[in-house]
C-alpha cells in the first residue's frame, strides 16, 4: 500500500510539473544566452487563451500548441527586439508585457470562458507500461509528460554538448569577448529569446489543454510564470537542477492539497505561497556561502558544506544588460 | 540655441502622436478581433468615466492610492531600484489598519484611532519595504525577486486572516471580513463620493514629494546614487543607507494607499484590497518618464480608463480587463517609440 502511493506521488509530481518544465527550460535558455524575459506569466495566459480557442475552433491539438508556440515567439520577440535592439530596460518591457497579456488573454478569451474544449489524452507506451511495479503509474501519461522529460536531457546536452551551447554560454556570460570571437552575439541573444518564448508559449497550452483543462477568469495558471522565473534562479541556471526545483515545487503542491485535507481552514493559495520564501532563502543563502571564508567556516559541518555545494550557481554574468554591438 | 529648442519639441510632439498613434491602433485592432465595435467601447470608457460628477468622484477614488504609490515609486526609481514589491506593501498597510481598527473599535475616540490605524499602515508598508531592501543590500537578493517573492506572502497572509482569525463568524469567505462601523470610516462630507481629506493628503503628498526630490538631502542623494552608485560612494554617500531609506518612504506611501483602501473604499479588509493597484502605479510612473509633474494627470486617466472599462461588461459583450490592456500598450508604445528615437539620434 504505501509502495503503491509513492509511486502515484512520483507519477502525480511528473505529470503536474510537465507545463512548468517547458516554461522552465524555455526561460533557462532565454536567460543562459543574457536575456531575462519577466514577461512569462502574461505569456503563459496569453498562449493558453490562444490554445484553448485554437483547440476548441480546429480540433486540432497539434495546431493549438503551434498558435500557443507562436504567441510565445511573438511576446519574447517584443522583450529582445526593444531590449536588444532599441536599448530598453528588458525588465521593464517585460513587465509591461506580464500585466498587457494578461488583460489581452482575459479580454480576447471572455467568449469562450467555461466552455468543454478539447483536451490531450493518456498515452501509454507499450512494452515499458507492462514493467510490474512502475509500468502502470510512470509510463501512463500524457505525451506532454514524456515530452516534458525528454526535454531536460535535450537541454542540458545542448547548452554543455554542443557548439551551438558553447556559443550560447559564451554570450551569455561576455558578449564583447563572444563578439571579438566571430559570434554575432546579438543574433544569438535574439534566437535564443525566440526559442525560449516558444517553450514558454507551449507552457500555457499544456496548462488550458492538459493540466488545467479549458479557459476563464481566472484560469488557474496565474502566477505561474513567477514561479517559473523563481525556479530558473532557485536552481542556478543550471537545467537540472532547475527541473530538480520543478519537481520540487510539484511536490510541496501536491502535498499542500493533502495538507489542506489536515488543516481545512486554510485557503489552497496560502501553500502556492511556498516556493517564494523557499526562493529568497537560497538566493540569501547562495549569496552568502560566496563570501570567502564561508567554506572554512561550513568545513566542520558536512551536511552544510553539501548544501553549499548543491545550491551554488552564478547568473549569466551579462544577464540583463543591453549589449551595445559597435 | 532656440532652434535646437525648436527641434526638440518638435521631436517630443512626433514621439508623443507616435505613441498614441501605435497604442491605439494596436487597442483597436484587439476590439476588433473580439468582434465588438471600438467606437462604441470607448465612448462607454469615456461616458462611464468623466460623464457626471458622479463618476468623476469615482475616478477620484481610485485616483488617490494611484498617486500615493507612484509618489513612493519616484524614491525608488530616482535611487535605480525597481520596487516591484509595491503590491505587497499596499496590502501589508491594508491589514495593519485593519489590525489597529479591529482592537481599537472597543476602545473608543474614531478620530485617535483613525489616525493610528493611518500610521501603523505606512509603518508595516515600510518594514515590508525595508525587507525587500535588506534582502536586496545584505542578502544579495535582487529587489525584483525579493520584492515579488514577498507580494506572494503577503497575499499568503491576508488570506490566512480572513479565512482564520478575521473570518466572519459562521461564515469565511472571499467576501472578507466583518465590515467596520460608520465611525471607522474616513471621514466624508454630505454629499460627496469622494472624501476631500483623502484627496487634500494625496495633493499633500504630491507636493511633499517635489519638494522632497528637488530641495533636501534625500533628494539629492538618492539622484547621485541612481544616476552613479560607485561615484557617489566616493564621495562619501553610503548607496546601501540611502536605498534602505528610498524604501522605507516608498512602502510608507504604499501602505497609506492600503489603509485608504480599507477606511475609505471598502471599510472591511478583502482578499484583492489592493486592486492591483501597485502594479499599475509601476506603469504610471515609467509612462510618467519618472516625473512627478506628469503623475497627477496620468494617474487620472488611468483611473478613468478602470473606472469607465467596468460599463462594457455591461452595455456590450466585453471583459473590463480592455484597461489594462490600452494601459499597457501606452507604456510598451512609448518604450518602443522612445528606444527608436535614441536609436535614430545616436546614428545621426
Amino acid at each position: 500500500m504505501m509502495e503503491l502511493s509513492f509511486q502515484v506521488l512520483m507519477a502525480g509530481v511528473l505529470a503536474g510539473a510537465a507545463p512548468l518544465i517547458l516554461a522552465t527550460m524555455g526561460e533557462t535558455l532565454t536567460e543562459k544566452a543574457g536575456v531575462i524575459n519577466l514577461s512569462l506569466d502574461g505569456t503563459i495566459l496569453l498562449s493558453a487563451m490562444t490554445a484553448f480557442v485554437v483547440a476548441y475552433e480546429s480540433h486540432s491539438l497539434i495546431l493549438a500548441f503551434l498558435a500557443a508556440g507562436l504567441v510565445g515567439v511573438m511576446v519574447a520577440a517584443v522583450v529582445a527586439g526593444a531590449g536588444i535592439y532599441l536599448g530598453q530596460s528588458q525588465v521593464a518591457v517585460g513587465f509591461v508585457l506580464t500585466l498587457m497579456c494578461r488583460d489581452l488573454a482575459y479580454f480576447l478569451g471572455n467568449p469562450y470562458s467555461r466552455l468543454q474544449g478539447p483536451q490531450v489524452g493518456l498515452t501509454p507506451l507499450p512494452f515499458l507500461k507492462d514493467i510490474p511495479g512502475l509500468g502502470p503509474v510512470l509510463f501512463q501519461q500524457s505525451w506532454i509528460t514524456y515530452a516534458s522529460v525528454a526535454l531536460i536531457a535535450a537541454t542540458w546536452a545542448f547548452i554543455y554538448r554542443t557548439r551551438w551551447g558553447l556559443e550560447l554560454r559564451a554570450v551569455g556570460e561576455h558578449p564583447h569577448a563572444a563578439y571579438a570571437r566571430g559570434i554575432n552575439a546579438r543574433r544569438v541573444q535574439l534566437t535564443y529569446a525566440l526559442v525560449g518564448g516558444f517553450l514558454v508559449g507551449l507552457a500555457g497550452a499544456a496548462f488550458s489543454l492538459c493540466t488545467k483543462p479549458g479557459w476563464g477568469r481566472p484560469q488557474g495558471a496565474e502566477g505561474m510564470g513567477w514561479i517559473a522565473l523563481a525556479i530558473v534562479i532557485f536552481g542556478g541556471w543550471e537545467p537540472v537542477k532547475v527541473a530538480l526545483g520543478t519537481y520540487l515545487f510539484a511536490l510541496l503542491q501536491i502535498l499542500g492539497i493533502s495538507l489542506q485535507g489536515v488543516l481545512p481552514s486554510v485557503p489552497t493559495q496560502v501553500f502556492q505561497v511556498a516556493p517564494f520564501p523557499l526562493m529568497i532563502f537560497t538566493l540569501v543563502f547562495m549569496h552568502l556561502s560566496q563570501r570567502p571564508g564561508a567554506e572554512r567556516w561550513a568545513a566542520g559541518r558536512p551536511w552544510l558544506l553539501r548544501l553549499m555545494r548543491l545550491l551554488r550557481g552564478t547568473a549569466p554574468r551579462a544577464l540583463g544588460q543591453p549589449y551595445r554591438q559597435e | 540655441m532656440q532652434r535646437a529648442k525648436g527641434i526638440e519639441v518638435k521631436s517630443v510632439v512626433v514621439q508623443v502622436a507616435a505613441t498614441l498613434a501605435l497604442a491605439f491602433s494596436f487597442t483597436t485592432v484587439v476590439v476588433l478581433l473580439s468582434g465588438e465595435p471600438p467606437l462604441a467601447a470607448y465612448g462607454h470608457i469615456v461616458a462611464g468615466s468623466v460623464g457626471s460628477w458622479l463618476k468623476v468622484a469615482q475616478v477620484l477614488r481610485v485616483w488617490v492610492p494611484l498617486v500615493l504609490c507612484s509618489c513612493g515609486l519616484l524614491y525608488t526609481f530616482q535611487i535605480g531600484l525597481w520596487n516591484i514589491g509595491v503590491e505587497g506593501q499596499v496590502i501589508l498597510g491594508a491589514i495593519a489598519a485593519t489590525a489597529v481598527l479591529r482592537w481599537g473599535a472597543a476602545v473608543g475616540a474614531p478620530t485617535g484611532i483613525l489616525s493610528l490605524s493611518l500610521l501603523a499602515a505606512m509603518g508595516c508598508g515600510g518594514l515590508w519595504a525595508l525587507a525587500a531592501g535588506i534582502l536586496k543590500t545584505r542578502g544579495g537578493v535582487n529587489e525584483i525577486f525579493a520584492g515579488l517573492g514577498l507580494n506572494f506572502v503577503a497575499v499568503g497572509i491576508i488570506l490566512w486572516l480572513i479565512f482564520g482569525p478575521w473570518k466572519r463568524p459562521g461564515i469565511a469567505s472571499m467576501s472578507g471580513t466583518e465590515p467596520f462601523a460608520r465611525e471607522l470610516w474616513l471621514p466624508t462630507v454630505a454629499g460627496w463620493r469622494i472624501s476631500p481629506y483623502a484627496l487634500a493628503a494625496a495633493l499633500g503628498v504630491l507636493v511633499l514629494t517635489w519638494w522632497t526630490l528637488k530641495y533636501t538631502r534625500v533628494g539629492l542623494a538618492c539622484r547621485a546614487i541612481g544616476r552613479n552608485p560607485h561615484a557617489s560612494f566616493l564621495l562619501g554617500l553610503r548607496p546601501d543607507r540611502w536605498m534602505l531609506v528610498a524604501m522605507m518612504l516608498a512602502g510608507g506611501l504604499a501602505g497609506l494607499a492600503g489603509a485608504y483602501q480599507v477606511l475609505a473604499v471598502y471599510h472591511r479588509l478583502i482578499p484583492a484590497i489592493s486592486s492591483n493597484y501597485g502594479y499599475l502605479s509601476l506603469l504610471v510612473v515609467m509612462l510618467a518618464n519618472y516625473r512627478w509633474v506628469w503623475i497627477p494627470p496620468i494617474a487620472f486617466f488611468f483611473a478613468a480608463l478602470n473606472v469607465g472599462s467596468i460599463q462594457l461588461p455591461m452595455m456590450l459583450q466585453m471583459d473590463s480587463s480592455l484597461a489594462g490592456v490600452i494601459q499597457g500598450s501606452l507604456v510598451l508604445a512609448t518604450l518602443v517609440v522612445h528606444g527608436w528615437a535614441r536609436r535614430r539620434q545616436r546614428a545621426s
